[in-house]
C-alpha cells in the first residue's frame, strides 16, 4: 500500500505495526501506514471503525483514558514519540482540533495566546504578535479583530471552531490533527473549514477524521480506509476512490454499508 | 396508537377530573410557595420594626449604634438613655468571619480541587461523604470540641491571658465549620467545567496541574465565589459555637489571642434577660435586624455573581 504514495515526499509520521486495546477489546490492529509531511490525510470508514482512536495515538491523546494499552511504534520526524518523547512535548508539536468546537470560557484573545503563555511568553506585545498572526492564518482575523477581548462563547460555531483552529496555530506544531471538526457545523461554516484546511496544508501536516466521504475527496491528498479496526486501505485519494482495490473499500464508498 | 386513542376516548374530561388531576396538585404547590414567600417577608418586616425601634423610639443615632463601643443600654421597659453602641460587637464578627475565611479558603479549595480533578474516584467514594458529615455536626458539637481541645491548647502554648478564650479560637472553630460548605460548593461548580475544556488543554500541550489553575480554576470562578461567601454567611449567623470559646468580654480584642464578643453571642447571651420592649432589648433586635440585612447583601453578591457570569456567556 505505502508504494502508492509518492517517495519524493518526506514522511512526517511513520506508524509501524500499532496495536490497540481497551482493556480485553482490540481496537486497532497491526496498523502500518506513513503519513506524508506537508499533506491533508485523511482517516474515513464507519462509526467505532477506530479511526478517532488512532488519530489520538498520534498526540497520545489516548494516554488520558484508562484502561489503554499501546504497543507498536509512532515515529515523528524519526524519534519514538511513545519512548523516547515526553507526551507534554509531543502535545506542542502535534496540536489537535475536536470534533464539537470548544473554546475555553475565557476572551478571544486569552484563547488564542493560550499555548504561548504556558510556553512562558509574558511579554504583551508579542502575545498580541502571535494572536494576530494565528487568526490571520486562521482567516478569521477580519472578523473578530474589534472584539479580542469579548467572550470567545459569543462567537457561532464555525467561528469558534476557526477560534480553535488558531489557537492550536499559536503553539506553532508541525502537525495538526482534525477529529472531525466539521460534524458540528453548517455547510458555509464546513466550506470555510475545509478552504482553510486546504490553505494550512503549506505549512503543517495535517490529518482529518471525517465521516463524509465528498469532504476527504474535495480536501485530502492521501485517504485510509478503516473498519472494525483494521486499516483496510491506504493510498493517494484519487486512487482510493477512482480504483479501490478492496471489496470493503468499494463497498463502503458507493454506500453500500456504513 | 390505536390502545392510546382507545383510553382516550374512554376518559371522560368532567371538572372534577380536572380538579383531581390539575387544581388540586397545582394549587397545593401554589399555597406552599406563597405561604413561604408572605412567613419571608414576615420575618423581614417583623425584624424592621423591632431592630428600628432603637433609633425611632430611643433616638439613638445609626452611627452611634454601628461606631461607637459604648455597651450600657437601660434594661427596664421604659428606661433609656444609655449607649447601644455595638461596635465591639460587629468588630469580633467582622474579625472572626475574615480570618476563618482567609485560614481555611487554601485549604478548601485545595480539598476540592483534589476530590474533583487529582483523586476523582476517592474524592466521589469517600471525600465527598466524609465532608458532607462535616456539614451536619450540630454547631454545639464544634463548639465544645473547640472548648475541650482548642481553648486549652491555645491557653498552654501561647500562654494567653484568659485561659485561651479568644479570637483566634472563634476563628479557628468558624474555619472548621464553614470548611464543608466551601468545598462542597467549590467542588460542584470545578465538577461542572466541560470535558472538552480539558481536553482541548491537554490538547495544546499543558501539564494536568496548568490544565487545573489556567483552564479549570477560572472557567468556575463564579462558583467558587459563591461557595466561599455562603461559608462567610454561615460564619456570620453561627451563635453557640461561637459564644463558648470567644470570651464574651465587652472589650475590643488587643490581639488575636484576647478574647472579645460578637453580634449573634451577644444576642444568644442575652435575649431572654432583657425587658420586652426596653432599650437593651431593642438594642440587641437592632443586631438581630444588622445580622439579617449582612445574610440578605450575601444573597445580593451571589445573585450578582451568577448574573453576571450567565451575561458574560451570552456576550
Amino acid at each position: 500500500m505505502e508504494e502508492t504514495l509518492n517517495k519524493n515526499i518526506k514522511t512526517e509520521i511513520s506508524v509501524k505495526n500499532l496495536n490497540l486495546h481497551y482493556g480485553e477489546f482490540h481496537a486497532l490492529k497491526n496498523i502500518t501506514m506513513d503519513i506524508p509531511e506537508h499533506e491533508i490525510t485523511a482517516l474515513i470508514g464507519p462509526s467505532g471503525c477506530g479511526k478517532s482512536t488512532f488519530m489520538k495515538t498520534l498526540n497520545r491523546m489516548n494516554d488520558l483514558e484508562q484502561g489503554v494499552k499501546i504497543d507498536g511504534t509512532v515515529l515523528l520526524d524519526g524519534v519514538d514519540i511513545y519512548k523516547t518523547m515526553d507526551a507534554i512535548e509531543l502535545r506542542k508539536r502535534v496540536g489537535m482540533v475536536f470534533q464539537q468546537p470548544n473554546p475555553f470560557p475565557k476572551s478571544i484573545f486569552e484563547n488564542v495566546v493560550y499555548g504561548p503563555r504556558i510556553n512562558g511568553i509574558r511579554n504583551k506585545e508579542k502575545l498580541m504578535e502571535i494572536c494576530e498572526r494565528s487568526l490571520k492564518q486562521a482567516a478569521i482575523w477580519d472578523e473578530l479583530k474589534d472584539r479580542l477581548n469579548k467572550s470567545a462563547l459569543g462567537l457561532s460555531g464555525g467561528q469558534q471552531q476557526r477560534l480553535c483552529i488558531a489557537r492550536t496555530l499559536a503553539v506553532e506544531p508541525e502537525v495538526i490533527l482534525m477529529d472531525e471538526p466539521t460534524s458540528a457545523l453548517d455547510p458555509i461554516s464546513t466550506g470555510k473549514i475545509e478552504e482553510l484546511a486546504m490553505q494550512l496544508k503549506k505549512d503543517y501536516t495535517i490529518v482529518i477524521v471525517t465521516h463524509n466521504m465528498q469532504q476527504a475527496t474535495r480536501i485530502s491528498d492521501n485517504t485510509a480506509f478503516f473498519l472494525l479496526g483494521e486499516m483496510v486501505e491506504y493510498g493517494k485519494t484519487d486512487d482510493v476512490f477512482a480504483n479501490p482495490k478492496d471489496e470493503r473499500t468499494e463497498r463502503y464508498i458507493t454506500g453500500r454499508f456504513g | 396508537m390505536e390502545s392510546g386513542k382507545e383510553t382516550n376516548r374512554n376518559t371522560k374530561i368532567t371538572k372534577s377530573y380536572y380538579f383531581r388531576k390539575e387544581y388540586l396538585g397545582r394549587g397545593f404547590a401554589t399555597g406552599c410557595g406563597i405561604f413561604i414567600i408572605v412567613l419571608t417577608f414576615a420575618i423581614g418586616i417583623f425584624l424592621l420594626v423591632r431592630g428600628t425601634g432603637t433609633f425611632t423610639k430611643f433616638h439613638h443615632s445609626i452611627a452611634e449604634f454601628l461606631f461607637s463601643a459604648d455597651w450600657s443600654p437601660v434594661d427596664t421597659a421604659q428606661g433609656s438613655g444609655g449607649g447601644v453602641g455595638a461596635a465591639i460587637f460587629i468588630v469580633g464578627s467582622l474579625l472572626t468571619c475574615g480570618l476563618a475565611l482567609a485560614m481555611i479558603t487554601p485549604f478548601a479549595l485545595g480539598a476540592a480541587v483534589f476530590m474533583t480533578e487529582i483523586a476523582p474516584k476517592a474524592g466521589e467514594k469517600i471525600f465527598r461523604p466524609a465532608v458532607e458529615i462535616f456539614v451536619g455536626i450540630p454547631s454545639v458539637v464544634y463548639g465544645w470540641i473547640g472548648l475541650t481541645v482548642l481553648v486549652p491548647f491555645i491557653r498552654d502554648v501561647f500562654h494567653a491571658k484568659m485561659g485561651g478564650y479568644s479570637v483566634l479560637a472563634a476563628s479557628i472553630v468558624l474555619a472548621v465549620m464553614i470548611f464543608p460548605t466551601i468545598t462542597t460548593v467549590a467542588a460542584d461548580a470545578i465538577r461542572s467545567t466541560p470535558d472538552s475544556c480539558r481536553k482541548a488543554g491537554y490538547g495544546l500541550g499543558s501539564t494536568r496541574w496548568q490544565v487545573i489553575y489556567r483552564i479549570v480554576i477560572p472557567a468556575s470562578k463564579n462558583g467558587i465565589f459563591t461557595g466561599i461567601i455562603l461559608g462567610l454567611a454561615r460564619a456570620f449567623g453561627e451563635a453557640l459555637a461561637v459564644a463558648m470559646v470567644i470570651g464574651k468580654t465587652k472589650s475590643f480584642p488587643k490581639n488575636l489571642l484576647s478574647p472579645t464578643s460578637n453580634l449573634t453571642a451577644e444576642i444568644a447571651a442575652d435575649m431572654g434577660n432583657t425587658a420586652s420592649g426596653g432599650e437593651a432589648n431593642m438594642a440587641l433586635w437592632s443586631m438581630a435586624l444588622l445580622l439579617f440585612l449582612i445574610s440578605m447583601l450575601f444573597i445580593f453578591l451571589i445573585h450578582l455573581i451568577s448574573g453576571s457570569g450567565k451575561k458574560k456567556e451570552k456576550d
